[in-house]
């Protein structure tokens, strides 16, 4: 009788647990079919079909968007942007955290504790100066004035963890390649490198998400449909077809897919990563 | 000898010199990048210049005077205020629930991990643009196109329907919501991991002393979690402070100042009235108002260590 009771209260816990959980799933998951749904309708029948699957799939808006919407130019520079801006990052960060766990030269800390400093402080509307500065120089609406911007974006942040990477790891193999006549930089590139790999796999990953979905810098810096990434893109999508929403919403999709594909590919590390800020901070 | 050791002291410098190498592409950039614009935004919030013109007037404090004075100013801060409320306890009540029910032994407790956090690797312009159609206010032959008002009115609720995002009394809350839709699963992921480093032997002590699951909670779980709740406290306040991206994609900048938070403001005085140096005495303002909120949970947060 007691054993049946309590297992009982455990099941029907169990019960409202999942409830719960399944209740927040669906939230999370049913803007995101609303999204595809639409996309998949005429500007026609999205305002008098309200039946949960079209009755007739409609894929062309995914080509109008494609082609006429301009979303092959803007797909193809944030996939720009987002690789150039990555390997960027990951270069000159781990360039210098390795420099700063494992070389000595004077002021040292200075320059290390100089980009730290930068993580700890909020500095909203950095936009604004950034702005001036770019427009004085000239590199508005330029390929690379946007992608030097968003590696500096990035810089502080990977810096840290990979100087935390370094410093744990054993020098000993660093040592073996040292005798074996490799110089410092052949070290980095043949040894410390391919060590950091899960730290630098957290690095590409958070830096692919915020770059492929940055949006103020372009839309301040990038005025040429020719050089706008995906998010630029879409909103000026959006101020020349208000009213056919089926078309946003295909441009949604094609915006939204490939990142979430990605997340899925690579959820393992991006959970550890998120984790592990926790314990450090 | 002592030339030699010259020799070597010398050789090392070089030998040092070498190591600036691999620092030099980071600093450049940093310098570049951060340092300049972060001497600047204090430099020009002290002028009047329009973007263009190659004169700036130097005003001294003249900005921040007006900036006190400037009432939307301070009710955007008020709406930011009201968004990062909303984050704090809806949002951050929601994942910590969402934590503790995932911390059991509980089936598809993967699955769940990686649902919840798809909302937050999309960008706010998606997000925005899904949920501006959802709300959507519009009407076509007499039925509510908009998914939400067209469900209250078939699930028996049209006395609910409403101009969710062209109404100011309900614009802010709406973009609160989805913020928090947007937000918790950040949250959740952080909450979760800061459980799982709770020894199981102290829930199993408990036990053994007559604890029941109310008291476990209250004075094993809570205590621990104190840390990651304020570091989640932290970013919460971080993050819904400056928001604007979600209000840009909702709302656009056709409603008045109803929807106006800090960062749109600083972005209307720069591109709306080339008011640069406005724009960047708010930007200084706003700064020192996140750290100092900043410091106060630093604070809280070392009161606590130390209780």
């Amino acid at each position: 009788m007691e054993i049946n009771k309590y297992l009982l209260q455990r099941i029907s816990n169990s019960i409202i647990t999942h409830i719960f959980l399944m209740a927040v799933t669906v939230s999370c998951l049913f803007p995101l079919f609303w999204m595809v749904r639409c996309a998949l309708m005429t500007n026609a029948t999205v305002f008098t079909d309200k039946s949960f699957v079209p009755h007739v799939l409609h894929f062309k808006n995914f080509i109008t968007a494609w082609t006429e919407g301009g979303f092959s130019v803007y797909f193809f520079n944030s996939v720009i942007y987002t690789v150039s801006v990555v390997v960027g990052i990951v270069l000159i960060s781990s360039l210098a955290a390795y420099a700063f766990s494992r070389l000595d030269f004077p002021g040292k800390n200075f320059f290390f504790y100089m980009f730290v400093a930068a993580l700890m402080i909020p500095f909203p509307g950095s936009f604004v100066p950034l702005v001036v500065l770019m427009n004085k120089i000239g590199w508005t609406n330029m390929r690379y004035g946007y992608i030097l911007c968003m590696i500096n974006v990035g810089l502080s942040m990977s810096i840290l963890l990979l100087k935390t990477f370094f410093d744990k790891m054993s020098p000993d193999l660093e040592d073996a390649a040292r005798i074996d006549g490799c110089g410092r930089l052949g070290i980095w590139w043949h040894v410390a490198l391919p060590l950091a790999r899960p730290a630098i796999a957290v690095i590409v990953i958070f830096n692919s998400l915020n770059v492929w979905n940055e949006y103020i810098l372009a839309n301040l810096l990038l005025n040429d449909k020719s050089l706008m990434p995906l998010q630029r893109g879409l909103m000026v999508f959006q101020g020349a077809h208000s009213v056919d929403y089926p078309l946003l919403m295909a441009g949604l999709t094609i915006a939204a897919v490939p990142i979430i594909l990605i997340y899925l590919a690579m959820q393992k590390h991006i959970i550890k990563g998120l984790s592990s800020g926790t314990t450090v901070g | 000898m002592p030339a030699i050791r010259k020799n070597s002291f010398a050789a090392r410098l070089v030998d040092n010199s070498k190591n600036y190498l691999f620092i030099i592409p980071a600093v450049t950039l940093f310098s570049i990048f951060y340092v300049y614009p972060f001497y600047e935004i204090f430099n020009l919030s002290l002028h009047q210049w329009n973007g263009i013109s190659p004169h700036r007037t130097f005003v001294g404090f003249a900005n921040f005077q007006e900036l006190f004075s400037d009432k939307i100013w301070w009710q955007s801060m008020w709406h930011a205020g009201f968004i990062t409320i909303i984050a704090l306890t809806l949002q951050n009540a929601l994942a910590f629930m969402l934590a503790l029910a995932c911390d059991r032994q509980i089936r598809l407790k993967k699955f769940y991990r990686v649902v919840f956090f798809i909302p937050p690797v999309l960008s706010e312009i998606v997000v925005g643009l899904i949920w501006q159609w959802i709300l959507y206010a519009g009407m076509q032959s007499g039925e509510h196109i908009g998914l939400l008002n067209y469900l209250l009115v078939k699930t028996g609720w049209p006395q609910l329907v409403h101009n969710w995002l062209s109404d100011p009394k309900t614009a802010l809350a709406c973009i609160a919501v989805v913020h928090c839709w947007k937000g918790f699963g950040w949250g959740f992921i952080m909450l979760l991991a800061g459980l799982q480093t709770i020894d199981g032997q102290l829930y199993e002590a408990a036990k053994v002393d007559g604890a029941g699951s109310w008291n476990q909670f209250r004075h094993i779980t809570i205590p621990m979690m104190v840390p990651v709740l304020l570091v989640v406290m932290i970013l919460t306040v971080l993050g819904s402070m400056q928001v604007f991206i979600l209000i840009l994609s909702m709302v656009g900048q056709g409603l008045g100042y109803h929807t106006e938070v800090p960062v749109t403001r600083i972005l209307d005085a720069m591109i709306g009235t080339n008011r640069f140096g406005y724009a960047c005495a708010m930007s200084v303002t706003f700064g020192a108002i996140l750290i100092g909120i900043s410091a106060f949970f630093k604070i809280l947060s070392n009161r606590m260590k130390q209780a």
